[in-house]
């Protein structure tokens, strides 16, 4: 996703980089800044001799050129691409059949092909072919995509070689990514933190303070144990910018686990929408719960199954679209079906619902394991929502949990929705709140059991086929979820889809804040212990419906 | 006879003592007898590896009656009685691993293996005192009854009842298995406690033993059995079969519902907990295995399918669904859970009485049938 982002812009930025080359002409760097074309092509034909010491020279001579093309000439060196023509000059050449094709080293014109006897290939040894890529590694501060330039600067930074701080600044001066310079600038920073001048010492601790990095942090603190630090004033500072850094780093801390909890909540969320409408709404413990979020999740399977077989493959990206009704289809007819052949003859003895709906679980499970065997199987992310975003100093998320977060609060959303103003959730609220009053005014209400009943398991189903795309999809993959689901309702609260909501993230993120005191297993324990503890305390849940219509 | 005894005798009718005493002789003489002094190329010869597994169904049977006495008289559906069950197990288990002494692979004379693995180097304080079978045997029913009496305590006080108690039960056993599968928590984690060697000095292996601890089983069997039976037909019993028809209208007319349901729910516990003790023994390993929620709920399916309430049909029922699993597993595994998920929905929706009831119900409709048959003989 950012890769092709910022591939986009590299064209752009080409002649940028070449406007401000011109400019650097003229600054006085130490190290030659754009070279002209002259002096790039002398440095090049001293490649053109049998001595691998001159080879070597000759390549150190380039790296200090700084140039875009000198990159891609050594990477060719170093693959064994570059030619010397019997014109004498040198070219990358590929082989392509029986004939070469080349193009200018310099200019990186496309020339005539050529035949084998008209080259001459540059040899290279294991020697030369380490000494590039230490040269090249550096160059590529100078590449033209700004990813690969943030790269070279942090391998750089990693190992910090104070020659290289005029290469840092001759890339920094003719930066133009703000996000690239401001790299540079730490790897400068890192680098003259043991300047010879205090002034500059004092100016890289300020800059280095700004930075987020664990790394950074103990290279300050390095810094100060091993006394190599004299200045007191300069002292104070790094004791400072260490303070200011682990500020940083506890509230970046704070905020990971803060979205890692709400990830894991809307997780929880979508497991738990749909037992809040079975448990919460009609009062059924329907176990199967999970197997509803299973077949949701072979639903999505099974449409990307068909998608690769039959839909032109660009159009694959779009199978989640298409299994979003079929899983609400598929869990939703099976809901009908379960509703219909069994829990309607066990209304008013939840226990017994409990019982036969553990067994409906079983035999899906069975079913499914003898349909597609016991393995996990694979279901692709489609492009649209794989990669990650940084959000800031290292926190990052991966696009398929925020899209999980934002799918979560929309079901939510359009169920409420769907529940207090159409007509069927009217009927639905008044079959729930009073029975046989719901019956005198006409309602059906076997069918509103039925379609509620379908609304929850379809609802899990959606749920299932959007955990697809983060969890295993395996015949156990609802077991998994349902002890969870039914925590999360009862915490919040039966009957209260509000509660559900502040269910889920509490506990997402009370979970993910406990993890790095305790383990993921323990914090998991702990939160078990704390509902049970806390169902003694208010039994009906975070948010108890009043009156009658909770009492049983 | 005094007034024990007489109580005693009215715990049953004469025909559930004939039948009872009927059981019990074939269960603690015959079996053993037929697999002990009848030669091995017999007929008649019963193996010892199926003694040990009637041994391991006559203990499920036991975690049977124990889940009846609760659901069945009072209207708990624990769905975590697998974690009573495991705990009585773990204390077993303990005493046999400080049993294995300098045998074991490592050859450490206090550590049990696995600690020596984990580098170790003293035993943890909760496994002193587990060297003595005394000890051991004490906490198989403390430790079980103990939690139960605090999540009970918990739960009854603050009326949580129904299938909030069911689906909170469960999560205390889910996190018991959470806990016990880590290797931090001292039980050997995933692997759980194995390898024992030997029990009170007899070899764990050999086939007099294993037919001792199967008559072990049924003897205890047989006096849980009369134990519960003892509850539910005393005063207390009688409340706890009306706090499960109308729990309000109990509390109403001044008994205290709370600690009627705790003490049974202790007691129910603890006897899980013996269970629990007799079958590891038996099968020799304890894991978190048992701790998982899909074994919890499955003691349900025992007894409702032998029919709950009725004490005798729990334990029947325990052994008829474990000696079908056997069968079943034996003959095609994947059948079996189809079998297992079938039993669950026909047994709630077609049986609520169990395979007793539709044995009473039979009985019944003959007794009428006949009755009205001579009726018109005579009017004849």
């Amino acid at each position: 996703m950012i890769d092709r982002k910022s591939r986009d812009l590299s064209g752009s930025r080409i002649l940028g980089t070449a406007a401000l080359g011109a400019a650097l002409l003229f600054a006085a760097a130490p190290v030659a800044s754009e070279p002209s074309e002259a002096d790039f092509h002398a440095a090049l034909q001293a490649l053109d001799t049998k001595k691998f010491q001159q080879k070597a020279q000759a390549i150190e001579h380039l790296g200090t050129l700084g140039a875009p093309r000198v990159l891609e000439v050594l990477e060719s060196l170093a693959k064994g691409r570059l030619y010397v023509r019997k014109d004498g000059r040198i070219v990358i050449a590929e082989r392509s059949g029986k004939k070469y094709i080349i193009q200018d080293a310099i200019s990186g014109r496309p020339e005539p092909e050529a035949s084998k006897k008209e080259l001459k290939k540059i040899k290279v040894n294991n020697r030369l072919r380490r000494l590039i890529r230490g040269v090249t590694g550096q160059l590529a501060l100078f590449s033209d995509d700004p990813d690969r330039r943030i790269e070279a600067a942090d391998n750089l930074i990693k190992n910090p070689n104070p020659q290289i701080l005029p290469l840092f600044r001759q890339a920094r001066d003719r930066e133009t990514d703000d996000a690239v310079r401001a790299k540079l600038e730490v790897g400068i920073a890192v680098l003259e933190l043991e300047a010879d001048d205090p002034a500059l010492r004092l100016a890289a601790t300020a800059t280095l303070a700004e930075t987020s990095d664990p790394d950074i942090r103990s290279l300050l603190e390095r810094r100060l144990q091993t006394d190599a630090e004299p200045n007191l004033e300069i002292r104070d500072a790094l004791n400072g910018a260490i303070e200011t850094i682990d500020r940083k780093l506890w509230l970046f801390g704070i905020a990971e686990n803060l979205l890692f909890g709400i990830s894991l909540g809307s997780v929880l969320l979508l497991a738990a929408i749909g037992l809040a409408i079975t448990f919460g709404v009609m009062g059924v413990i329907n176990m199967a719960h999970g197997e509803m979020i299973m077949l949701g999740a072979y639903s999505a399977f099974m449409v990307q199954e068909i998608f690769r077989s039959v839909v032109p493959p660009e159009l694959f990206g779009f199978y989640l679209l298409a299994a979003l009704p079929v899983a609400f289809l598929v869990s939703a007819s099976m809901g009908v079906l379960i509703e219909r052949g069994v829990i309607r003859f066990l209304y008013g003895r939840p226990l017994e619902t409990l019982l036969a709906t553990w067994g409906i679980s079983l035999i899906l499970q069975q079913l499914v394991r003898s349909i597609f065997g016991a393995n996990n199987q694979e279901v692709a992310n489609p492009e649209w929502i794989s990669g990650a975003i940084e959000i800031a100093g290292g926190v990052t998320v991966t696009l398929n949990r925020l899209c999980i977060i934002l799918f979560s609060l929309a079901v939510v959303a359009a169920l409420a929705a769907f529940i207090r103003y159409s007509r069927f959730g009217l009927n639905m609220r008044a079959v729930t709140q009073n029975r046989s009053m719901a019956a005198s005014m006409g309602i059906r209400t076997g069918q509103v059991d039925a379609l509620t009943f379908a609304l929850g398991s379809g609802i899990a189903g959606v749920a299932g086929m959007a955990l697809s795309q983060i969890s295993n999809v395996s015949p156990n993959l609802g077991q998994n979820f349902i002890v969870d689901s039914f925590m999360v309702v009862v915490f919040g609260g039966v009957g209260s889809l509000w509660g559900t909501i502040v269910g889920a993230f509490s506990l997402g993120i009370v979970n993910k804040f406990l993890e790095p005191v305790s383990g993921a297993i323990l914090g998991k324990i702990v939160v078990l212990v704390f509902i049970i503890l806390f169902i003694q305390m208010r039994p009906r849940g975070l948010f108890a419906l009043k009156g009658r219509a909770a009492g049983d | 006879m005094g007034p024990l005894s007489s109580r005693l005798f009215a715990l049953e009718s004469r025909r559930g003592w004939t039948v009872f005493m009927g059981l019990a002789a074939v269960l603690m003489v015959v079996v053993p007898v037929l697999n002990l002094a009848v030669p091995e190329n017999s007929w008649l010869h019963v193996p010892t590896f199926w003694v040990t597994t009637l041994g391991k169904f006559l203990c499920f049977a036991m975690l049977a009656l124990a889940l009846d006495l609760i659901w069945g008289y009072a209207g708990i559906l624990s769905l975590g009685h697998g974690a009573f069950f495991g705990l009585g197990g773990y204390a077993m288990g303990m005493y046999l691993m400080r049993q294995i002494g300098e045998r074991s692979v490592y050859g450490h004379p206090e550590l049990p293996d696995f600690m020596v693995f984990l580098n170790w180097k003293e035993l943890p304080w909760y496994w002193y005192g587990f060297d003595s079978f005394a000890f051991a045997m004490l906490m198989a029913m403390l430790v079980p009854g103990a939690l139960a009496f605090v999540f009970g305590w918990l739960a009854f006080r603050s009326r949580i009842t129904g299938v909030y108690f069911s689906i909170i039960s469960q999560a205390m056993v889910f996190a018991m298995m959470l806990a016990f599968f880590r290797n931090e928590m001292g039980f050997g984690g995933n692997n759980g406690l194995t390898d024992f060697k030997d029990l009170l000095g007899f070899d764990l292996s050999a086939s007099t033993t294993k037919v001792g601890l199967y008559v072990i089983s049924a003897l205890m069997l047989g006096l849980v059995y009369l134990l519960c039976r003892y509850v539910v037909t005393s005063k207390l019993g009688r409340v706890l079969i009306a706090v499960r028809d109308a729990e309000s209208r109990v509390r109403f007319l001044g008994y205290s519902v709370t600690r009627a349901k705790l003490f049974v729910f202790t007691l129910s516990a603890v006897l899980a907990g013996i269970a629990g003790a007799l079958y590891v023994p038996q099968v020799g390993i304890i894991n978190p295995g048992e701790f998982t929620p899909a074994k919890s709920i499955e003691v349900a399916i025992w007894v409702a399918v032998g029919g709950r309430g009725t004490l005798f049909g729990a334990a029947a029922g325990a052994v008829a669904v474990n000696g079908a699993k056997s069968l079943l597993t034996g003959i095609a595994p994947e059948i079996w859970l189809f079998f297992l998920g079938a039993l669950f929905i026909l047994v709630t929706l077609l049986m609520p009485r169990g395979l007793v009831g539709v044995v009473r119900q039979w009985r019944e409709r003959r007794a009428i049938s006949k009755a009205s048959h001579s009726d018109s003989h005579v009017s004849a």
